[in-house]
């Protein structure tokens, strides 16, 4: 059951994801990060649509469960294609659009693979378990391939601070959310422990998105000197 | 096995990447020139110094909030912490570390003070609009 406090968070987070895209069309960056804030613009209506489920059929009702993991699947692979597209950005001069689009659909296509391998052999509920299995592991891939961006950023001294910002927070996100998964598997007794810091971490995304939509200009620069080890 | 390989390598990745975020944040701040007055207030007239970040932020709680400013600042204040914890341990096995540490804290101070600049121009926009109704 839901308390004050998950609906709390629930609310804010859904405020904050609305929040990215006013502040992206304020700022005319909706067309140039147009994936990211079609990423928000779900996120917001998946809110809404599982506020309505959980409304009419309660929380404990499978058509709420049913609902709640295919659409977090859902919004999932939108994050990871949100991750693409900064990859398009970065890779812009090089007109390697192709072939990032090329290892996107390769990369989803094996990562659904490999959570497919895995459930098979061990469920019944076949379905629900892949989309559950999916999501985690897109999370993990999205860690490596936001890793690798930022590796790719600091080696081609991209400046572009507002195109930084937004991969860093995805980077503090998906290192996050990989982590938590890990712990809630490593320790499944303290559940109740983890149901108060899951949802704070879907918090941090839209506010730091929505902190460089507004306060960094499209124009600022600044020198990639952002490494943790000392030069 | 398989989970905690996934869990230490998104903690050191989540290390690095906050390191990252919240130097960028730094140093978008950092080509920004400080007021005479927060010069004053702060003593940063010689320059800014890290040990100065602990009285900065308590100016800065007297001020006025910008919402759009508190989840920047409690990150920079985390990474404050973050980079005194390297400080106080491994920089004194490694010496090489120390200036870095120091430089680091110096910039998360100077953020601040930076920060404090903000909230006072932005309190004194607040009182001349009451001023003006």
């Amino acid at each position: 059951m839901l308390g004050p406090y998950e609906y709390a968070i629930w609310l804010i987070c859904t405020c904050l994801e609305a929040l990215v895209v006013v502040c992206a069309i304020r700022r005319n960056a909706l067309r140039r990060y147009l994936l990211l804030n079609v990423n928000m613009v779900a996120s917001v209506l998946i809110s809404i649509a599982r506020y309505n489920i959980l409304s009419h059929y309660g929380f404990s009702s499978k058509e709420y469960l049913y609902f709640y993991y295919y659409s977090d699947s859902l919004l999932t692979i939108a994050l990871y294609l949100a991750l693409t597209s900064l990859y398009s950005h970065v890779f812009a001069e090089m007109e390697a659009a192709h072939y990032v689009r090329m290892g996107t659909v390769l990369l989803l296509s094996g990562t659904a693979l490999f959570s497919y391998a895995i459930v098979q052999q061990s469920s019944s509920k076949l379905v629900t378990h892949f989309v559950i299995e999916l999501s985690q592991n897109l999370y993990f891939v999205g860690l490596i391939l936001t890793y690798v961006l930022w590796a790719a950023v600091l080696k081609m001294r991209e400046t572009r601070t507002r195109l930084m910002q937004l991969i860093l927070s995805m980077g503090i996100y998906f290192s996050l959310s990989a982590a938590d998964f890990a712990l809630e598997n490593l320790y499944h007794s303290h559940s109740i422990f983890f149901g108060y810091f899951t949802p704070l971490f879907g918090c941090f995304l839209p506010l730091s998105w929505a902190y460089a939509f507004w306060r960094v200009p499209e124009e600022a620069r600044i020198v990639p000197r952002l490494a943790l080890v000392p030069r | 096995m398989m989970a905690a390989a996934i869990l230490l390598f998104s903690l050191a990745a989540l290390l690095q990447f906050f390191a990252s975020y919240c130097r960028s944040l730094i140093a978008a701040s950092s080509k920004q020139a400080l007021s005479p007055e927060v010069k004053d207030v702060t003593g940063f007239t010689k320059g800014a110094c890290g040990d100065d970040f602990a009285r900065v932020i308590q100016l800065l709680h007297l001020c006025p909030e910008r919402p759009e400013e508190r989840s920047s600042v409690q990150a920079i204040g985390a990474y404050f912490r973050l980079i005194g914890f390297l400080s106080a341990t491994l920089a004194r096995v490694m010496p090489s570390l120390q200036a870095w540490t120091e430089f680091e804290r110096t910039q998360c101070a100077y953020f601040a003070a930076v920060a404090l600049d903000r909230r006072i121009a932005f309190s004194r926009d607040m009182l001349a609009q009451q001023m003006d109704t």
